[in-house]
């Protein structure tokens, strides 16, 4: 199975802190921040490193200031290990 | 604190180490350019913002951003134009239905939609409303519906619930004296103007996609030139029913929904 790897970018200083993007987010990594932005909002921030690039929170935001990405790795794992091979052999692999 | 922000420096250097994967090439979702970087000066959680980015995602999806013209109406919303980078106009309290007409009638190839709120649209443009969609002019009417009047403080409204608390209502909605609420959305779906009818929300991810569906088919819609497409967008108003943005999101969907149910009322080509 692919890994897929999400990252968010949050433009803290138009966030207002309504905390609707958190509810919303299925592995609970948003918290709002202790600290306050220049409008005096507690702002989101990302507090996990579990995100998948879902967009839930960003479709949710009333302000659209969450821009999400998404990576999806593949794994390069072997897909068949030969040993004492003697013959003649022929190996094809779908990718 | 949270105990997860008090690793100490390995884990700082070992994520900075990681690539990050904040390329174009990854981005899945933004913000669309027909939404300009205005902040906006709706309350936190308020679902203004979320059915204008849908708008204007949809004017983005169909690649009409210079053959459209928005009405901006009276209320919370006043403001829409700054937020809307395409062509809009602002209408006189409920007469945006009747503006959008004649920008319809006038410009006959544009794509005109009108954004109302439930005490312009069901209120004062009540008779505007019905008039427009009986006529079957060919415009969208994106309809929000908060079941109260948010820009003057929370007065009663017509949409306003049986028992709901406002600032006109302090002991809740009276039958006997307010009568009952008014079910906009069902009045003008039985109209035969009327080519597309749906109910929405905007609380939840999944509702969000569905709204979203539902304004690109009015967009659409359009085109075909067979009558009006509504779209009430059920939504909250965390100030004035003095909740936090998810309290006010729990509280929609245990009261507002049961006597606003979700989906489609008038679907081209499924007619009861």
């Amino acid at each position: 199975m692919a890994k897929v790897k999400g990252d968010i970018i949050i433009d803290i200083e138009k966030c207002k802190g309504c905390e609707l993007c958190a509810a919303s987010c299925p592995q609970e990594s948003l918290e709002l921040s202790r600290k306050l932005n220049s409008k005096g909002y507690h702002y989101i921030v990302k507090i996990e490193d579990n995100c998948t690039g879902c967009i839930n929170c960003a479709l949710v935001c009333p302000e659209g200031i969450i821009k999400v990405y998404r990576k999806t790795e593949k794994r390069m794992d072997p897909v068949a290990t030969l040993t004492n091979v003697t013959g003649d052999l022929t190996v094809t692999v779908n990718s | 604190m949270n105990e997860k922000r008090m690793l100490g420096e390995d884990h700082y250097e070992q994520v900075i180490a990681e690539e990050s994967i904040c390329t174009n090439e990854n981005l899945v979702y933004e913000k669309p350019e027909t939404l300009t970087d205005t902040p906006m000066h709706y309350c936190p959680g308020c679902g203004h913002g979320v059915a204008h980015r849908l708008i204007a995602e949809a004017i983005a999806e169909l690649d009409i951003q210079d053959k459209t013209v928005g009405v901006a109406p009276v209320g919370c919303s006043v403001f829409m134009y700054n937020y809307m980078n395409i062509d809009m106009t602002e209408a006189a309290h409920g007469r945006a239905s009747a503006v959008a007409t004649g920008i319809k009638r006038v410009l006959p190839d544009k794509y005109v939609f009108s954004y109302q709120g439930d005490g312009d649209l069901a209120a004062i443009g009540t008779g505007e409303t019905i008039h427009t969609c009986n006529r079957g002019e060919n415009i969208l009417i994106v309809f929000i519906n908060n079941g109260i009047y948010g820009m003057t403080g929370g007065q009663m409204a017509p949409t306003t619930l049986v028992g709901m608390k406002s600032t006109t209502t302090p002991y809740g909605r009276d039958v006997a004296v307010m009568g009952n609420p008014l079910k906009i959305t069902e009045l003008i779906a039985q109209l035969p103007g009327v080519y597309y009818c749906t109910r929405v929300a905007v609380n939840t991810p999944a509702n969000v996609r569905r709204a979203k569906k539902a304004i690109v088919n009015g967009f659409k819609y359009q085109e075909l030139k067979k009558g009006l497409s509504f779209v009430e967008v059920v939504s909250n108003c965390p100030s004035n029913w003095k909740m936090t943005p998810l309290e006010s999101n729990k509280w929609m969907e245990e009261n507002m929904f049961p006597f606003y149910p979700l989906g489609d009322l008038k679907v081209p080509g499924k007619e009861k």
